[in-house]
């Protein structure tokens, strides 16, 4: 299956993972796992209102609590800091305002779960006591709850002082869109409420601030998918110099996009260990995962599909409305992304989609695992499940017309990045995929299934939907290779790992180049120690932009390597192979030097040349840049029960055809896949961030908030093709998010065909029992009549 | 603040520690005796990372407090394999399955899974699925784990037969 070179030993076999002996007897290192000798701990006031002005805050009996170290508000910690506001905002001409969110509140707080106050003390337990004894005077203002009704003229404004609502405004768009619908045979129009709750890694986030009085340094463990961008923040806030600040992360416990985000905490906590000069934790409880880490939430669609008579794409036009929150955390890029995934898998002539993107008084948004892209999919197969109704074409065949087919192959679609590069579907073969996952669901013999099911009284239906992804955003990623002097191959890089085996990957990688052993390989990843410079871990991007680095540099220090042992052996390069902890002559194992031997001849002698000519060192540092996109594609079928007296969805069989080009691990891949698709279930099924009219968040435990568990898991069977792309010297193409994107389209329209005997049409998500209920018999809606 | 010394076993060795009386299980495990192993996904009973066996059964370590183990035998993972010993059966098999990415959930399978093949050696699948229903994962999508667990009551029934 795997598509890799046959002479690879490691890369494209499912090797043992290098995570796994530490993580399986319960020896991680987690962030809360890390507790220095002093340690205080830091809890965090939050607001309790969606939208209030803060008249006053009285910390002095909490000051007074025996315990209590210190209690902070903006106030105390604005002397220290160069900027009072964290600027994160991905560039973008789309802003309307500026929201860039404080450190802490200090007039006015925005969303429930705002952090208004810091304690520290010597136990979480004592600075919870004390938290609760800040007494904060607020003035309620009226606050957003929707993000429609925030655009309405005369809505309140999320912020006192702000003019309006909108916080971007965009349009992606190319071709004579509004001539096509005019003279377009066939016009579908729908209008969607597409809702993603938030991650819910299994960890929380969390930080430990040391000060290091030795080496006046302060070391940062962060739960965190981007140590870099935290080092620059800590840096450019406390205004110290780089040395200064080091940030690690540690085992992270899932991060699945918002552990991207810079957060209030970091700097706090961080800022707090600096002035007190003790080390200071804070670990982030579920509760307050709900209301104080970003999240996807709503956006409104409308949008129109027009076709011709044989249902080929004319044009697709529409707008969309996005929850933004109340700061701009991350961009506009959730929006952007979404509407960018709609067209993609298809050839359409022409196409524009405006987006307003609406300040309300909730948590911020920010990617989580797919980033917009389930939603511009969903958007997409609900219009397609439209208009194969609408012509009495088969949900299939429509679509088989639409794709890109595999002949055009690269095709440079009319679409612009973020970055304003042109959009080119690099490989792959889109039709070829889709029939694979028909044929693998059965497709073409589920009419008479559904038959025999409808005689019963039962209601089976089948969905589909594709989806392509642009993977392995750019620029780069760092990483380097060094044999040490003992023989050990040290390999750091910017990337950071948070349970998607990207030390395994890279261990594999180097250790393919360099005598095939991973066990003599140490991966450094997430520590601005050990690595000058890194981007993280987003945008199912490691493999892409890692693992090439780490493929080139392996191959540079092998090629040093094979150089210098030919002088030391005096035989010939091509002769030589490296097995395990030395080189050797290929077929006379007894002739041999090791590789910590060959490490030390180049590591230099006074007065001496350097064996081989080539400098001193086994060492390759690398950031090979890739700016284009690798665009994986795939296909879900998803077959499914509805129990028409209860609401109740079972899903009796799920397929998922995809390529990602070559697979470094098969195993893992088939990993990243199924918890997508555990992910992207729970976001068709179970998974709702519910606020009330007042923005009061109403899902705040995992009691209230549905996680998919065990036994909601279908029958999935996942199916491979493998078009390597020519954009990276391993041929892949990133797979972290894939598993998500079309699964709620396709479950949705399985439902939408289950229920056709009641002419109810999906056109939302998540779908609960008594949505379902309620679209069955809307006049009933679910009572007992 | 109220504290009460404690003593109970925890993973065959016998412990003396003060804690104050509203501490859970969980943090009297993880700071108190410094086992991490123990992980904390929820604090609300729902999650089950912290899973922990208290005379043999599963219970959530942050939903019982530390005095209510005086004078019991606590199991966490660190004590399913002895220190670089073998690895137990179900452990061997999480990680031939891939039944583990982040490793965060792990712990608190491990221990429920342990007490569920005691009592059930020979389960199907669907009751594998039903014994972790309470224990979530975000990474796996679950085939994996139950695969392992599959894997595992396998092994054990061998090395019992």
């Amino acid at each position: 299956m795997t598509a890799m070179p046959a002479t690879m030993r490691l890369v494209g076999r499912d090797v043992p993972r290098v995570e796994d002996a530490a993580l399986i007897r319960g020896r991680g290192r987690f962030v809360d796992d890390i507790a220095p000798p002093g340690l205080l701990h830091a809890a965090f006031l939050r607001s309790p209102h969606a939208h209030a002005a803060i008249a006053h805050i009285d910390t002095e009996a909490a000051r007074a609590l025996p315990g209590v170290h210190a209690v902070f508000t903006l106030d105390d910690l604005a002397p220290h800091l160069n900027d009072t506001r964290l600027v994160v905002a991905l560039p973008s001409p789309a802003y309307r305002q500026e929201l860039h969110r404080p450190v802490l509140a200090q007039t006015e707080v925005v969303h429930v779960g705002e952090a208004v106050a810091v304690v520290i003390a010597e136990s979480r337990h004592l600075a919870e006591d004390a938290a609760a004894l800040v007494e904060v005077e607020y003035d309620p203002l009226p606050p957003v709850a929707d993000c429609v009704a925030a655009l309405e003229p005369d809505a309140p404004t999320a912020h006192r002082d702000a003019s309006s609502n909108l916080a971007a405004e965009l349009v992606l768009e190319y071709g004579a869109v509004d001539a096509v619908f005019a003279t377009a045979p066939h016009r579908f129009a729908e209008h969607l409420s597409i809702h993603r709750g938030g991650s819910h890694s299994m960890e929380c986030r969390g930080v430990v601030a040391r000060p290091d009085p030795l080496e006046d340094r302060l070391t940062v463990w962060s739960s965190t998918q981007t140590p870099h961008t935290a080092h620059r923040l800590l840096c450019d806030l406390l205004g110290l110099d780089e040395r200064a600040i080091r940030v690690i992360t540690p085992d992270v416990g899932g991060g699945f996009g918002p552990k991207l985000i810079f957060y209030p905490e970091e700097v706090v906590v961080t800022l707090a260990a600096r002035l007190l000069g003790r080390p200071v934790k804070w670990i982030e409880d579920r509760g307050e995962h709900f209301v104080a880490t970003t999240q996807e939430r709503d956006q409104s669609w409308d949008v129109e599909l027009a076709t011709d008579g044989e249902g080929r794409i004319l044009g697709l036009r529409g707008t969309l409305v996005h929850d933004h929150g109340a700061w701009t955390a991350r961009g506009v890029n959730i929006p952007q992304g979404a509407v960018s995934a709609m067209p993609l898998p298809y050839v359409v002539p022409a196409f524009r989609m405006a987006m307003k993107v609406a300040v309300t008084n909730k948590v911020p948004t920010t990617p989580v695992r797919g980033a917009g892209q389930p939603q511009g999919v969903f958007a997409m197969e609900r219009l397609l499940d439209r208009a194969a109704r609408g012509l009495g074409i088969d949900r299939g065949e429509i679509r088989r017309r639409n794709l890109v087919p595999g002949e055009r192959m690269p095709y440079a679609t009319p679409l612009k990045t973020r970055g304003g590069m042109q959009v080119v579907l690099d490989s792959g073969d889109y039709p070829r995929c889709q029939a694979m996952a028909l044929e693998g669901a059965d497709w073409a013999g589920f009419p008479e299934r559904q038959r025999a099911a409808r005689a019963q009284g039962r209601y089976l239906g089948i969905g589909v939907a594709n989806y392509v992804e642009g993977t392995g955003r750019g620029p780069f990623e760092h990483v380097s290779v060094r044999i040490e002097p003992s023989g050990r191959i040290v390999v750091a890089t910017g990337a950071a790992a948070m349970g998607q085996s990207t030390h395994t990957m890279l261990a594999q990688l180097v250790a393919e180049q360099l005598g095939g052993d991973m066990s003599r390989v140490q991966v450094i990843a997430g520590d601005t120690a050990a690595a000058p410079m890194g981007i993280g871990g987003s945008n199912s991007r490691q493999a892409v932009l890692a693992g090439s680095s780490a493929h080139v540099a392996a191959t540079r220090v092998r090629e040093k390597v094979l150089h210098v042992a030919a002088t030391m052996l005096e035989a010939a390069e091509g002769d030589l192979e490296i097995e395990g902890d030395a080189v050797q002559v290929k077929g006379v194992p007894e002739m041999k030097v090791t590789l910590a031997a060959v490490a030390r001849a180049v590591a230099g002698t006074p007065g001496f040349a350097i064996p081989g000519g080539r400098g001193p060192g086994l060492a390759a540092s690398e950031e090979v840049v890739i700016d284009a996109m690798a665009y994986a594609n795939g296909t879900a079928v998803a077959e499914v029960e509805v129990d028409a007296e209860t609401g109740g969805v079972t899903i009796n069989n799920l397929v998922f055809a995809h390529d990602c080009g070559n697979a470094l691990h098969p195993r893992i891949v088939d990993g990243q896949l199924m918890g997508g698709i555990a992910h992207g279930i729970g976001n068709a099924l179970f998974e709702h961030m519910r606020y009330d009219e007042e923005a009061q968040p109403t899902s705040t435990t995992l009691a209230d908030y549905l996680l998919v568990t065990a036994t909601e898991m279908p029958p999935v069977r996942i199916l491979h093709m493998h078009s390597p792309t020519p954009l990276n010297p391993l041929g892949i193409k990133g797979v972290g998010e894939a598993g998500v994107i079309p699964v709620p389209a396709a479950i949705a329209s399985a439902i939408e065909d289950a229920l056709s005997p009641f002419g109810v049409r999906i056109a939302q998500v998540p779908l609960s029992p008594v949505d379902l209920l309620a679209l069955i018999d809307p006049q009933a809606s679910g009572s007992a009549a | 603040m109220t504290a009460r010394r404690i003593a109970l076993t925890v993973n065959g060795a016998r412990h003396e520690a003060e804690t104050p009386v509203r501490q859970h299980l969980a943090d009297f495990l993880r700071g108190t005796l410094g086992l991490t192993g123990t992980h904390l996904g929820c604090e609300h009973g729902v999650c089950g990372a912290c899973t922990v066996l208290l005379d043999g059964r599963a219970v959530r370590a942050c939903l019982i407090l530390a005095v209510q183990a005086e004078g019991r035998s606590v199991t966490t993972v660190e004590g399913l394999a002895p220190d670089n010993g073998p690895l137990h059966p179900l452990q061997a098999a999480f990680c031939a399955n891939h039944g583990l990415q982040c490793g965060f959930c792990t712990p608190g399978m491990l221990t429920t899974l342990a007490e569920f093949l005691k009592d059930s050696p020979d389960p199907t699948e669907e009751e594998v699925r039903v014994a972790i229903s309470g224990n979530l994962c975000r990474c796996t999508g679950y085939d994996s784990i139950v695969a392992a667990t599959m894997e595992a009551a396998r092994a054990l029934r061998e090395a019992r037969a």
